[in-house]
């Protein structure tokens, strides 16, 4: 019998300064406590190994906030604890977020050599008024001379971050900072649009125009929702033409470069999480990390769990159907019975039957997948599995 | 058994706010009734809604005794009014149950259109009326202006009037020898045939009804036949008693004169209407009180579960309720929008909304209420006559000869700066302008005849909103009269929702309709297709309304595999949708059936 496999999420939630847009576990946080909940972080991962004994690690993500704020010894470290009490799987895909802002060289030669062999780059625009408007750190500038340096320090794994649908922006901007990127052909790329979420500082500022969005109206600041669909249709034309392959609602890749680890996440295989209110799924059973951070130092392991949750077989379902539309070439229904123990349609036949109807899925090939319509409304069709 | 001469019946009048329950509380209080420490703050009001409203919607009684300094003791009976007109005929039964009445007057605030009203009311029934002024601690309190006032707006002496303060137990003692001296005492005859007048009943589930009285004649006790003069209700007494504070005494024999209760195994209120007259089956007085009236509802509007599957739930909460509340009306009613409710009348707004409250809050029902209306006389060509309750119930056009809707007096209190405002608001729901006094130099009484579904919606609010809070209305019904009605429509991408039509004067259909349809632009989420709203009279759209399709919603990023954030943002999605109403195939929310009552509200 094939070995167990499991992933691991290992959160970083400290950064240089919050984005206005952003609704992560994230704040910037001076060097003793960083150095404290490093400490903390490397024990919790070593005291959890028993736990999956046997179990052979196939992905790592870095997460954050910012994990590139963490040193070349900092990874190192922490990937040593990993490769010492765990069965990490040669072939293992092994991304850190990294900001444009905070890498150089040496820093990113050093992330290659603790074993590090995917980097995500959260360059968001290649336009210096949109990063200004995020908040974020870093400019265009900075983000050709991280992907330049990330190339040189060897990584042949790189996705980038781009964001649409942001204050002010026009299809024809979203344009340009696209073509770009696909200039650098990065071998991945995510490219989602703007979400804006209560108590972000984006929230605050643009409520007014999205109540009017949220009934249709024009926006005054934000891209007015035709124009939103728009920059992803775009967006997913120019991607296309130029070899990248879309493979879940907002990623795209190379043939070959999709990311598995986020595909461990839509396929509903078993991650464990690490760090302040980190995320986990073992053996069918949900917790999370607090996200206390004067807890999270001082806890012990059993301390730390929250909203342990063990799924029903009903929720698993569920979960299998809204989380396995993500990626375009849908569900597969044998698959899906085998697992959960009978075809969708015995669930959820009415809702299936009503979104095919009105052309917002597609059951073709022994798939169940979203059309492109249906990409658009996701919720919707999502909505009518839980 | 005490005489006649040391028993006093009183009542207490006042504006809502003006103290009333406050010094009801200190009589009790003063008289021994109770300790100060079993005082529960203002004992009459027995519902938390009453007390949070600071109104009163049952009528109370309580009996205390008083050692006046004369060196008698006195009977005092206390029977607290409902404080609101659209229990006017209960008021009106109360009062005639007394001798006299207690004007209580704040004495910063002065004489309201409220005051005024209960006074006449008061006077009406032959009261002995005194004043006394309240608030007297109050750093803005003008005495002596308010005693002006009352001598010159009401035309009672008030020079001598006590000057107390409810709140700090100030001048009680002023007002209970007041009662003492300036409240006749009872007139009647023990040894005449019995004659009591009923004016409140309360069911209790062990005892039955009970029945609130005043005997004008002759004696009750254990084991008299009675008869309810007007309901021809008939039992054998199980029991008579006095009013304790909050609980009922058992006594032996009430006799004319005096205020108490009787029991009989009756099981409905509706045989003991206020008003009726309680006499002995076998020995009946000549006639019976003047004054009763059979209650009618003025106001009717549907109410539906929100949950379809409560109905029963809600069927035996309304059932519970007219157990104890006789002017209660409600009858089944379907709707296409809203499946299976009633169709329930009430004395006003106010019962209205008391009633809606009581279901929620005692019997925990979540509601849907459609747009109050009121009773309309539609005269049809061939000559009969109905009264429509229920817009979707109109004949067609063609079959309507006339339509006639009721028609209030209403006389409004206002502060000489708002007098323009008030007007215009008058103006603009069709008021007819009658007269306008001023009571004095800064304030003035406006006289008005207002179509009553003018007022029913959101009237008060926009008499506070407009004049600072500094007018005060009441009203009553004079007549039916003959006005240009019409049904307004709402369809709802194509298809007609019965719930949301109602019937409105021709010249603010557009007006209405135009807003109707804004307001449900609001509340109506998002399709995936266009939907028209529109308002329509007779077929003709009159206002139109687009909600716009939905083009784009999902979930963009999903990081950290925190999976559960996601699951809680789409199940809340899908808890939205439990609560809305399909109606072909638009889902409509629950709030939109009632956003038609805020129409007004900018």
């Amino acid at each position: 019998m094939r070995s167990k496999e499991l992933s691991l999420y290992i959160h970083i939630p400290f950064c240089v300064r919050k984005c206005a847009y952003c609704d992560f576990l994230s704040f910037p946080a001076e060097e003793g406590l960083r150095q404290k909940y490093y400490e903390r972080l490397c024990r919790e991962i070593a005291e959890a190994a028993g736990d999956y004994k046997g179990r052979s690690v196939i992905s790592i993500f870095f997460g954050g906030g910012t994990p590139s704020l963490l040193t070349g010894d900092m990874t190192l470290r922490l990937m040593d604890i990993v490769r010492d009490k765990y069965c990490l799987s040669t072939d293992a895909e092994i991304s850190l977020e990294a900001n444009p802002g905070t890498v150089d060289k040496d820093k990113l030669k050093a992330y290659k050599k603790s074993g590090i062999n995917r980097l995500s780059i959260g360059c968001q625009s290649l336009n210096d008024k949109e990063l200004a408007v995020l908040g974020r750190i870093h400019r265009e500038e900075d983000f050709y001379r991280a992907f330049d340096a990330a190339r040189n320090a060897g990584f042949t794994n790189i996705n980038v971050d781009l964001m649409s649908g942001l204050p002010g922006q026009k299809p024809a901007d979203y344009e340009k900072s696209i073509r770009k990127l696909i200039g650098l052909k990065p071998e991945h790329i995510s490219a989602y649009s703007l979400i804006i979420e209560e108590g972000t500082e984006f929230y605050n500022r643009y409520n007014d125009d999205l109540l009017l969005r949220d009934k249709g109206d024009i926006p005054r600041l934000l891209p007015d929702e035709e124009e939103e669909r728009q920059m992803l249709y775009m967006g997913r034309d120019i991607l296309r033409s130029a070899g990248y392959e879309q493979y879940e609602i907002s990623n795209y890749a190379l043939p070959g470069s999709e990311c598995r680890h986020n595909a461990v996440y839509w396929q509903r295989g078993d991650y464990a999480g690490f760090g302040l209110g980190a995320s986990s799924c073992v053996d069918e059973c949900r917790w999370k990390n607090t996200d206390d951070i004067k807890e999270y130092i001082s806890g012990d392991a059993a301390g730390l769990k929250r909203d342990e949750q063990k799924l029903s077989l009903e929720e698993q379902r569920s979960e299998a159907m809204f989380l396995g539309l993500r990626l375009i070439r849908g569900i597969d229904k044998k698959t899906f019975a085998l697992r959960y123990g009978g075809d969708p349609y015995a669930f959820y036949g009415e809702w299936i039957d009503k979104m095919v109807n009105e052309g917002l899925l597609q059951d073709t090939d022994g798939k169940l997948k979203l059309s492109l319509k249906g990409q658009d409304v996701a919720n919707y069709v999502w909505g009518g599995f839980v | 058994m005490t005489k006649q001469e040391n028993i006093r019946n009183f009542c207490i009048v006042a504006h809502i706010d003006h103290g009333k329950s406050t010094l009801a509380d200190r009589i009790i209080e003063k008289t021994g009734l109770l300790t100060e420490r079993e005082m529960q703050e203002q004992v009459l009001d027995n519902m938390d809604l009453e007390r949070e409203r600071g109104i009163t919607i049952k009528a109370q009684a309580v009996r205390t005794i008083y050692k006046a300094k004369d060196g008698k003791e006195y009977v005092l009976n206390l029977i607290d009014t409902p404080g609101h007109v659209d229990f006017n005929y209960e008021v009106s039964r109360a009062l005639a149950a007394c001798d006299g009445a207690v004007l209580v007057v704040d004495a910063a605030q002065g004489i309201e259109a409220q005051t005024l009203a209960n006074v006449y009311l008061a006077l009406d029934h032959d009261l002995e009326v005194f004043p006394v002024i309240n608030k007297i601690d109050l750093p803005s309190a003008e005495p002596e202006r308010v005693k002006d006032e009352i001598e010159d707006v009401i035309g009672i002496e008030a020079q001598d009037a006590p000057l107390i303060s409810a709140k700090n137990g100030i001048g009680i003692e002023d007002v209970l020898e007041a009662i003492v001296e300036k409240v006749p005492a009872p007139k009647g005859d023990p040894d005449a045939p019995l004659k009591a007048l009923i004016f409140d009943s309360l069911y209790d589930s062990y005892k039955g009804v009970i029945v609130f009285m005043r005997i004008m004649d002759g004696r009750i006790k254990k084991g008299t036949k009675v008869k309810m003069m007007a309901t021809g209700a008939t039992a054998e007494v199980v029991e008579v008693g006095f009013f304790g504070a909050g609980q009922f005494l058992p006594c032996d024999e009430l006799s004319a004169g005096m205020v108490g209760y009787l029991t009989a195994s009756i099981k409905n209120v509706k045989d003991t209407a206020v008003g009726d007259t309680v006499t002995e089956a076998d020995r009946p007085c000549a006639e019976a009180l003047p004054g009763y009236k059979k209650v009618l509802s003025m106001v009717y509007c549907g109410i539906y579960p929100a949950d379809g599957a409560k109905y029963p739930d809600l069927k035996d909460a309304l059932e519970k309720l007219t157990l104890n509340d006789a002017s209660l009306f409600y009858e089944p009613e379907t709707s296409i929008a809203l499946g299976f409710g009633f169709r329930c009348g009430f004395l006003g707004l106010l019962h209205l909304e008391v009633i809606q409250e009581r279901l929620e809050r005692e019997y925990d029902l979540d509601l849907v209420t459609t747009a109050p209306g009121v009773v309309y006389k539609v005269y049809k060509t061939n000559g009969e006559m109905i009264e429509l309750t229920n817009p979707s119930n109109l004949p067609d056009p063609s079959e309507i000869d006339h339509m006639e809707e009721p028609i209030v007096s209403a006389e409004i209190m206002v502060t000489k700066d708002f007098i323009g405002p008030i007007m215009e608001l008058c103006q603009e729901r069709r008021g007819r302008y009658l007269s306008m006094e001023y009571i004095e130099a800064n304030r003035a009484l406006l006289k008005y005849e207002l179509p009553l579904n003018e007022i029913i919606y959101d009237f008060f609010d926009a008499l506070k909103s407009r004049s600072k809070g500094y007018a005060s209305f009441d009203y009553e019904m004079k007549a039916y009269e003959e006005s240009k009605l019409v049904k307004l429509d709402i369809l709802i991408n194509k298809e007609e929702v019965d719930a949301l039509s109602f019937i409105v004067h021709a010249d603010s259909a557009y007006e209405r309709g135009r807003r109707m349809c804004e307001r449900l632009k609001d509340e109506i989420p998002r399709h995936l297709f266009e939907i028209p709203i529109q308002a329509a009279v007779g077929g003709k759209v009159i206002a139109r309304e687009t909600v716009k399709a939905m083009r784009k919603d999902v979930l963009a990023k999903c990081y950290g595999g925190d999976i559960t954030r996601k699951k809680k943002l789409l199940e809340k999605q899908k808890e939205g949708k439990k609560r809305m109403r399909q109606v072909g195939n638009v889902e409509i929310p629950q709030s939109a059936f009632m956003s038609v009552l805020k129409l007004d509200e900018e």
